[in-house]
């Protein structure tokens, strides 16, 4: 078993496409403003469609973060122990992802600034973190 | 406005053995719990009229309540498999409870059965959608990262956790019926190895084989009052978003869903004599007691230290060892360790109980449900 690949469709693609392309994209809502992650075709705020694709800044603060010891899946076996942590960005939006300054978590905390780093992952581009100041 | 206060009852009550059995299936376990809560009930099966399952959480299932309802040999009025999580079965007995009370129905059924401990543990191990391929595996983590939060937020040391564990398991180890019977000391909880840090094994409920069963009719028409335990309070809200989405990771809407179920019951908070919470992780307990505003924000834990949880305690808490030490079972047996209490019937029994307070939650505290039980009238 192998890494599993995100299902890509019409509504996220933009997301994947964006972070091959450089970019940590999230979508907003031209009607109420509210900006959100994970993609979707209507604003979880107020309903609307008319939404837009914009580029985080890159910058966000650790929200909360787990470490690993036990490999769930058998392509996970050599990662352990690694992290998984909560991101906000500084625009709003939260997403999961790995901090990669240390797999245990040294020197993490909740609200630790954090910035954007993205790595080529087994052919995959994914969004991770590094501690930042 | 009517309420629901004392309307329904639970009449009867069952369950199989927890823990392994690697013979049986889903519907055997049903039927076996079905026929020993009916006969607790002092009913026959054809005055049953709801049949009421929760989902199996290793094996979903279309048409999951009829298939259940075909084991038993019933054609009820009302049947239905619900999916909920963990608070499904405390949603069950809601909606008996409004269905009996509007006359729909008599004598409701609800139960669950399943087979993880034997069977797969797939669904506990799960990928979590498109973020698993950041590593994010298994209903566990989403615990591990509310536990973490709480414990940064509060500077909450590993022992307001593990006390919970402890007091469980002591329960646990005095209880028969239970699946793990093997008592934890303090010493044992910190030195336990890390799962998903910073959680330990012994944060983590069991996984158990078994089935259970109650049955809930009018209090009024109970063919044995003396043992038809009321249902005084019913609550509801749900989280529902995943936990990465939530604003805030110290609270939840179970909040919401106690202060629903005191408020039907009419009681306060210090008339309760005992809870049953769902302790899937140590932290939902330290959540849900705060939540529902049975201790200060961060000093659940440290309270409970101090003023103990056990039978003479501040607080006794799942008095039969919870999904800790009983069985690792999604709700039931916390309701029907209440009813025992409040019957006179428990293995650790206490003296008189009054009001008893149970807590059924699923995801990752994503749902809730409360129910407030009285003493038989």
């Amino acid at each position: 078993m192998t890494r599993p690949t995100p299902e890509i469709t019409a509504i996220n693609r933009p997301y994947w496409d964006g972070l091959a392309e450089g970019a940590l994209r999230f979508q907003r809502c031209d009607g109420c403003g509210h900006a959100w992650l994970p993609p979707r075709s209507h604003c979880p705020a107020c309903l609307g469609t008319q939404t837009r694709w914009e580029a985080a800044s890159g910058g966000g603060r650790i929200v909360s973060w787990v470490v690993y010891h036990r490999a769930y899946a058998p392509h996970l076996q050599d990662r352990i122990p690694y992290n998984v942590a909560i991101v906000a960005l500084d625009e709003g939006p939260r997403l999961l992802t790995n901090i990669t300054d240390s797999a245990t978590g040294e020197g993490f905390a909740t609200g630790a600034p954090v910035a954007l780093t993205i790595e080529e992952d087994d052919g995959l581009h994914l969004p991770r973190f590094r501690l930042r100041g | 406005m009517t309420t629901l206060r004392g309307k329904t009852a639970i009449t009867g009550v069952g369950h199989t053995a927890w823990g392994k059995h690697p013979d049986r299936d889903r519907l055997s376990l049903m039927t076996e719990a079905a026929a020993a809560a009916i006969a607790d009930a002092g009913l026959e099966k054809d005055q049953i009229d709801a049949v009421l399952v929760k989902m199996a959480n290793s094996a979903p299932s279309i048409l999951w309540g009829q298939k259940v309802a075909e084991a038993l040999g019933l054609q009820p009025t009302i049947g239905l498999s619900l999916d909920q999580g963990g608070a499904a079965c405390t949603g069950l007995a809601t909606y008996a409870a409004l269905a009996i009370e509007a006359g729909m129905i008599e004598n409701a059924l609800i139960l669950y059965a399943d087979t993880p401990r034997t069977g797969s543990r797939a669904a506990m191990h799960r990928p979590r959608g498109d973020d698993s391929v950041m590593g994010w595996y298994s209903v566990a983590a989403g615990y591990a990262m509310l536990h973490r939060a709480y414990q940064e937020a509060h500077a909450a040391p590993p022992e307001d956790f593990g006390i919970i564990a402890v007091q469980a398991r002591a329960h646990g180890a005095a209880n028969p019926h239970a699946h793990l019977r093997l008592p934890l000391s303090m010493e044992e909880y910190l030195s336990g190895p890390l799962l998903i840090e910073p959680m330990r094994r012994d944060d983590c409920c069991l996984v158990s084989d078994g089935g259970a069963a109650i049955v809930l009719g009018a209090t009024a028409r109970a063919r044995n009052p003396a043992r038809a335990v009321p249902v005084l309070g019913l609550g509801q809200a749900q989280e529902s978003w995943e936990v990465h989405l939530r604003p805030d990771l110290l609270r939840t809407r179970a909040e919401a869903s106690g202060q629903m179920a005191f408020d039907m019951a009419g009681i306060d908070r210090g008339d309760i004599s005992f809870a049953q919470l769902y302790d899937c992780f140590t932290v939902t307990v330290l959540q849900t007691l705060e939540d529902y505003g049975l201790a200060p924000r961060g000093q659940a834990g440290a309270k409970a230290r101090a003023e103990g949880i056990g039978l003479d305690g501040w607080l006794p808490l799942n008095t039969s060892g919870g999904l800790l030490s009983e069985s690792g079972t999604p709700g039931l047996q916390l309701i029907i360790e209440a009813v025992r209490q409040l019957r006179g019937e428990a293995v650790l029994q206490l003296p008189a109980p009054r009001f008893g307070l149970v807590s059924n939650q699923g995801g990752t505290m994503h749902t809730h449900a409360t129910m407030i039980l009285g003493e038989p009238q």
